[in-house]
């Protein structure tokens, strides 16, 4: 009747087995929600960039639009006002743009020769302001309204907070996104995790009759989804990291489209997805197998 | 026989359980068990295991001994009376102290509850890795046990390739292994041979000796006759000792 006394070499097995089609289906759609979220987060990263850019462009300058008088040349209102302006503390540059500039600027609403040649056109002054210190639009007002000159500052605020506001509301959708696809991850998660328990509940009730204690119990559900979602997130990330790299590459330098230009940096966010897609995963499933568990004798 | 607690105290532990060092291993106090509006299906028990005894519990089938087992392992719990445990009463027991309590009792199920997707070794050192030991630590003991319940070549093997008597064989080494405190077992033997039953029942006597308490349900007279212990006998739900097997 005896044996060899060898124990086996192996590594104790599992004691949860694996459920290969299930685990499949499962990696397949937490992969996909992984690949959605960390499309999200590229975009988000894209808006800010773009606003930032749009900031700095519009915040650097400003036009000013000057109505000559009726005892002068729109050309010499053009200039008293630029000269006017480039006194000012915080203007770096100050051009006076001629007609003809002025001219180009309406053609794409108006076209080339429909404007009368008496026809009063504004001559426009652009500013270029200091980054650092730049004239406030006050300013510019008082030192035009103290040389006479009658024109109207535009420091570009009114676009700018229409800009801001659009890209901040681009942000926002991006990490709602996300955020609302790692909840549904969670869901997912938890609902595979009640799914496993309920099938294994002859494993269940034979650990705990063995003296295996509930967080034991749940902790095994907890490690097996966390790595099938760290799997899942790995894959989901790869894949978003080839469709950014892919709108970098085919963008050139501003990425696929300058209104949400993609750097490469913003692959780097992506390498945390398998974890977070494997946290998620773990207190989803720990926290449905904790709640099943209790239930179960 | 029995000690009844004062029941405006509800005291956790058995009165003069005395650290529990003295308390019967088991104790029923006037326990009866129904499930829901139906009849009785164990009546008013009242017995105790001392701490080293060794006992049989025969009764024809549907008496009982299954849900009786089952109320020890806190498996199923009374409608009334008190069962204590190492001293403790299970009723006060908190579902965080219910692991610690079971991991002390090793348990022979009649279906024996394997799980097919371990091997024979996996299954028998389950109790092993619950209880936090290493596998290097146990290897050893799970082999040996293995190899006297004559599976030793068997090891690798998974419970559906077993016979019948080798998975009985394997759902005892799994509960005997940690060596607990309490041993109880539901029909052990019933799938086996007479030699592998005697044997088996050699391996309960040397646990006994070796200070574990013993309950075994069984049909076997012969078994019960060869081995001398006392018996405790259900009928209908009711315990009755038998004169001649008094414990």
């Amino acid at each position: 009747m005896s044996g060899p006394r060898t124990a086996p070499s192996q590594r104790p097995a599992a004691l949860l087995p694996a459920e290969d089609a299930r685990d499949g289906a499962l990696v397949f759609i937490v992969a996909v929600l992984c690949f959605l979220a960390c499309l999200s987060v590229v975009a988000a990263l894209a808006a800010d960039r773009a606003a930032h850019g749009w900031r700095t462009e519009l915040r650097g300058s400003a036009t000013v639009v000057v109505r000559p008088g009726p005892d002068e040349t729109a050309d010499a209102a053009a200039a008293r006002a630029a000269e006017a302006l480039a006194a000012v503390s915080g203007v770096d540059e100050v051009e006076a743009l001629e007609k003809d500039k002025a001219e180009q600027l309406l053609e794409p609403w108006i076209g080339r020769d429909a404007l009368p040649e008496d026809l009063a056109i504004p001559r426009l002054v652009d500013v270029e302001l200091n980054p650092e210190r730049p004239a406030t639009a006050a300013a510019l007002d008082a030192a035009l309204k103290a040389a006479r000159v009658d024109a109207t500052v535009d420091d570009h605020t009114m676009w700018l907070k229409d800009i801001l506001r659009a890209a901040f509301l681009a942000q926002v959708a991006a990490v709602a996104i996300a955020a609302l696809v790692a909840v549904a991850a969670g869901a997912v998660i938890a609902f595979a995790t009640r799914a496993g328990l309920q099938a294994r509940g002859d494993l269940v009730s034979v650990l705990h009759l063995a003296g295996a204690e509930d967080g034991y119990i749940a902790g095994l559900f907890q490690m097996r989804f966390a790595r099938l979602a760290a799997t899942a997130g790995l894959a989901g990330a790869g894949g978003a990291a080839l469709v950014t790299a892919l709108a970098r590459l085919a963008g050139g330098g501003e990425g696929l489209t300058p209104v949400l230009p993609v750097a490469w940096s913003d692959l780097l966010p992506l390498l945390a997805c398998p974890i977070v897609a494997g946290a998620i995963a773990a207190i989803a499933a720990r926290l449905t197998a904790l709640s099943l568990v209790r239930s179960m004798t | 026989m029995s000690r009844t607690a004062d029941a405006s105290e509800r005291p956790d532990e058995m009165p003069g359980a005395a650290g529990l060092a003295g308390a019967p291993v088991v104790s029923f106090d006037h326990v009866g068990l129904r499930y829901g509006t139906a009849p009785e299906v164990l009546k008013n028990l009242t017995f105790e295991l001392e701490a080293g005894s060794f006992h049989f519990l025969t009764g024809p089938s549907g008496a009982g001994k299954t849900t009786l087992l089952k109320l020890i392992h806190v498996a199923l719990r009374p409608t009334r009376g008190r069962i204590a445990l190492f001293g403790r009463y299970t009723e006060r027991l908190t579902r965080q102290e219910l692991p610690a309590l079971r991991r002390r009792i090793g348990m022979v199920f009649h279906d024996r509850r394997l799980l097919d997707h371990l091997n024979a070794f996996d299954n028998v050192a389950l109790p092993l890795r619950l209880a936090g030991r290493k596998a290097g630590g146990y290897a050893g003991d799970v082999a040996e046990l293995l190899a006297w319940v004559g599976l030793g070549e068997k090891m690798t093997a998974y419970p559906m390739t077993l016979s019948g008597g080798e998975q009985q064989r394997l759902a005892i080494a799994r509960a005997v292994v940690g060596r607990p405190d309490l041993l109880i077992a539901d029909e052990p033997t019933g799938d086996v041979d007479h030699d592998m039953a005697v044997r088996i029942l050699r391996l309960f006597v040397e646990l006994n000796r070796l200070g574990t308490t013993v309950l075994i349900a069984t049909h076997d007279r012969e078994l019960v006759a060869r081995s001398g212990k006392p018996v405790l006998h259900i009928e209908h739900g009711e315990l009755r000792l038998p004169a001649d097997a008094a414990a």
